[in-house]
């Protein structure tokens, strides 16, 4: 707390704010009515999402635009280091009620359901004949009134051992190449910075890839859907909700490439890198987390 | 606690700009301070309506101006407005304007970031209201959202997900802010232990506030799903479970509870020393204290959920964890007793408003340990008996350090003093009339009359009057209040630096009112 604030930077008004808070309510408003059945709803949708991509260049560019004109001083820098840590814990958060959320089923509710504990009464009235398993591939429904079920039911589940395992490798080794980015950074080389971010983003991408090709896989062959059941509702909100991250770090990631290219980052100044670095290593640890608790045990 | 000395350099750009512009694109923190205020404010009244049309159908048994549905959706909406648009959004605004006067900051952290978090306010605010416009009404289903009946909302339901998602985002963006404002931009020699304690109380929900609305964001989301995308996480027939939506709306949801009284702890224990004329007494105590709560907070959600069917040792576990929270909140209230105890005591409008706090914020603690005991909240579930403990910890309790802290440091925002008669009649009305309004709430909930229902039983009548009668004084009560604003805003008696003779810390350090950019040096912290 030494440095007196008298250099910290306080940034004028800005009208980017007002301009993403129009932005997003355009695209949620949009989404919503088009939930409620309305032609215009993906309209005000896609128009929302464009503000905001417009917003995030903006707001972002007038932010770059500021550190290298080495309007930041080192305690601005710890704001932001602060605000981006804080952030990645929110987005913990996100994932820990999704993660609660199958831990709950798996734990509790579908032992309930299968007539454990207190459960008895309501397997013997109302679910009879269904059985606590996991993977839940039969949910209640499909075992008590197969006529109207409406959750297909799966034929199988995404065997661990295959490209969720390749997928585990990919992410720990984009991991390590993003690290080796930030070496080559630090050393002030920018050839090894470079390298290392194509190679972090090929890996995210191929991650991505092999991602979609399992869902098509689940979908098509195993008749495994977000509808089924509770397996696939956690499932697929997990991994997809962990995709959209990849997907978002992955830009990002590109983003902070264009930058290394373009010289804006130096041995003592690259915050922005090591935000994105963080993020990426947050994604992997969520994909940890899932590769354990959803296709292994 | 800590005392300054402040150099004030000529500021080329002192003035704030014209205009809307000035609104819309500020990055002031004093600025968007007053717009949190001046936005909770609106709500408080949206809300505070939507209260009255309710206790207006409940002057009499049977149904007299609204129809159920609608009466259903007033309960839900004047929840979600109460909670998330009124009570949050002051205490953000209080944040806003004092933190960086506390501790010696020209500004918040993150300037841009904050307005954004004020900005999305307003949009999710009227995305909310603008459901009871739709198609099957706004929803009705209780501020709780529980499935299935939830999933039963007509066209509002996904702007009811997304007002929620975006009041979510507006508040993780703030505390965010609040975090990185108070871990970083302290001025030199503010060590966290002389902090004074409305930062502390803020630094610790703010951290609350990033831990839990994520999860309320997910829940959320989950019943978004289970509505349109076909996901079964709370419907059994699929393996899922309704209760589960309980459990993870009230891990949200309890914090959420603390997040709305714990910075009213840090108002009461800034106001109650100024006028005891005293130290704070057991300042560490206090904040050792706050961080129990905090703590506890995640391990209680469940004794909102006692007659839900949960296994027996969950009801115990939540039951004891529960009346834990007893023991540091008597801390709390120990602690301000004792400042005040043989202090040279004066009873301006904050000091007023602050022991009342105390004293009906205990109340309200006390009927919350009765709810604790899970065999007796079998009986009180659910009834008004609930409403009438958390309306007195959220309106005696949050509310009224909402104007304690209003009255307390208006003079310092505008410059002027406020009509100090006004002020009295303010409170004098609004501690009468609210007593009226929640007490007899009490009786009913004890005498089996359920909650959400817009008829009852006759024998309920004669207190459902009485309450009524105090619903409509107190909200004509608060148009009193919003007058004195407005007075003080206006003119008045010139307001000193200090404004009130005990009060000490950084902000009573600079001229009233606050110089639009204040410390651009930092002042020294001894």
């Amino acid at each position: 707390m030494s440095t007196a604030h008298s250099g910290y930077y306080l940034p004028h008004g800005s009208h980017w704010p007002i301009v993403g808070s129009v932005g997003l309510t355009a695209m949620l408003g949009g989404f919503g009515a088009w939930l409620n059945g309305s032609g215009a709803g993906p309209w005000f949708m896609a128009a929302g999402f464009a503000i905001l991509v417009i917003m995030m260049f903006g707001w972002f560019g007038t932010v770059i635009r500021e550190n290298l004109a080495g309007l930041y001083n080192e305690q601005v820098d710890r704001s932001f280091r602060w605000g981006m840590g804080w952030f990645i814990f929110s987005e913990v958060m996100f994932f820990a009620a999704f993660f609660g959320a199958l831990f709950y089923a798996r734990v509790f509710s579908v032992p309930w359901l299968g007539g454990a504990g207190d459960g008895f009464l309501t397997h013997e009235l109302l679910w009879k004949g269904f059985e606590a398993v996991w993977p839940l591939l039969e949910p209640p429904a499909a075992v008590v009134t197969p006529d109207s079920n409406p959750y297909p039911v799966p034929k199988g589940i995404i065997e661990t051992w295959g490209v969720p395992a390749i997928n585990t490798l990919i992410l720990l080794s984009s991991g390590v190449t993003v690290t080796w980015a930030h070496w080559g950074l630090k050393k002030g080389n920018r050839g090894q910075l470079v390298l290392g971010l194509i190679a972090t983003i090929a890996l995210g991408v191929t991650f991505l890839a092999l991602q979609a090709e399992e869902y098509v896989h689940a979908y098509q062959d195993l008749n495994l859907k977000l509808s089924s059941g509770i397996y696939g509702s956690t499932f697929f909100m997990l991994t997809g909700f962990h995709g959209l991250h990849v997907t978002i770090g992955t830009i990002m990631l590109t983003v902070i490439l264009l930058r290394a290219i373009a010289g804006h980052f130096t041995p003592d100044n690259h915050f922005a890198f090591e935000a994105v670095a963080w993020y990426w290593h947050f994604v992997d640890v969520v994909w940890l987390f899932l590769f354990v608790f959803v296709y292994w045990i | 606690m800590s005392t300054a000395t402040t150099t004030h350099e000529a500021h080329h750009h002192d003035e704030p700009p014209r205009g809307l512009k000035r609104w819309l694109f500020t990055t002031n923190h004093k600025d968007i301070g007053t717009l949190y205020l001046i936005f909770s404010l609106v709500m408080l009244f949206v809300g505070g309506i939507m209260a009255l049309v309710i206790r207006a159908e409940l002057w009499e048994p049977g149904i007299q101006y609204v129809d159920p549905q609608f009466f259903n959706a007033m309960t839900t909406m004047h929840g979600l407005i109460m909670v998330f648009g009124a009570i949050m959004p002051a205490f953000v605004g209080l944040a806003n304007w004092l933190i960086p006067m506390m501790i010696g900051a020209p500004d918040m952290a993150l300037p841009r970031m904050n307005n954004w978090s004020f900005w999305i306010l307003p949009f999710a605010g009227a995305m909310l209201l603008s459901t009871l416009f739709m198609e099957g009404g706004a929803p009705a289903a209780g501020w709780t959202m529980y499935p299935p009946l939830v999933l039963q909302t007509g066209e509002a339901f996904p702007f009811l997900i997304f007002s929620v998602h975006l009041l979510g985002l507006s508040s993780i963006m703030g505390a965010i802010n609040i975090i990185a404002t108070i871990l970083n931009m302290r001025a030199p020699g503010m060590t966290l232990m002389k902090m004074p304690l409305f930062v502390w109380t803020w630094l610790i929900t703010a951290y609350l506030l990033i831990a839990v609305m994520p999860v309320l964001a997910g829940a959320v989301t989950m019943l978004l799903t289970d509505k349109y995308f076909g996901t079964s996480f709370f419907d059994a027939a699929g393996g899922g479970d309704p209760v589960m939506f309980q459990h993870i709306f009230w891990f949200f949801g309890h914090p959420e509870v603390y997040i709305m009284i714990l910075p009213a702890f840090g108002v009461i224990s800034q106001i109650i020393p100024t006028f005891a004329r005293k130290p704070l007494f057991g300042y560490s105590s206090m904040v050792y204290a706050t961080a129990s709560i905090a703590f506890l907070s995640f391990i209680v959600w469940a004794h909102h959920m006692f007659t839900v069917g949960m296994p027996l040792a969950g009801e115990l576990f939540f039951m004891y964890a529960t009346m834990l929270i007893a023991v540091p909140t008597g801390v709390k209230v120990f602690n301000w007793v004792a400042t005040m105890w043989r202090g040279a005591m004066t009873f301006e409008t904050p000091m007023l408003f602050a022991v009342a706090f105390v004293i009906l914020f205990t109340i309200g603690g006390f009927s919350g340990l009765m709810l604790a005991i899970a065999p007796a909240d079998f009986q009180y579930h659910d009834s008004y008996f609930v409403v009438a403990h958390f309306h007195y910890v959220l309106v005696t309790g949050a509310l009224f350090a909402i104007f304690a802290a209003v009255y307390y440091w208006l003079p310092k925002w505008t410059g002027h003093m406020y009509d100090e008669r006004l002020g009295k009649w303010h409170f004098w009305l609004s501690v009468i009339s609210v007593n009226v309004l929640y007490f007899p709430q009490h009786f009913l909930g004890l005498a089996g009359m359920p909650r959400r229902y817009a008829d009852y039983a006759i024998q309920f009548t004669e207190w459902n009057q009485v309450s009524t009668i105090g619903a409509f004084a107190f909200g004509l009560s608060q148009l009193l209040f919003v007058y004195v604003i407005w007075k003080c805003v206006r003119g008045g008696q010139k307001a000193t630096a200090q404004v009130w003779e005990g009060a000490k810390g950084l902000e009573w350090t600079v001229p009233s009112p606050a110089p639009y950019h204040t410390f651009a040096e930092a002042p020294e912290v001894k």
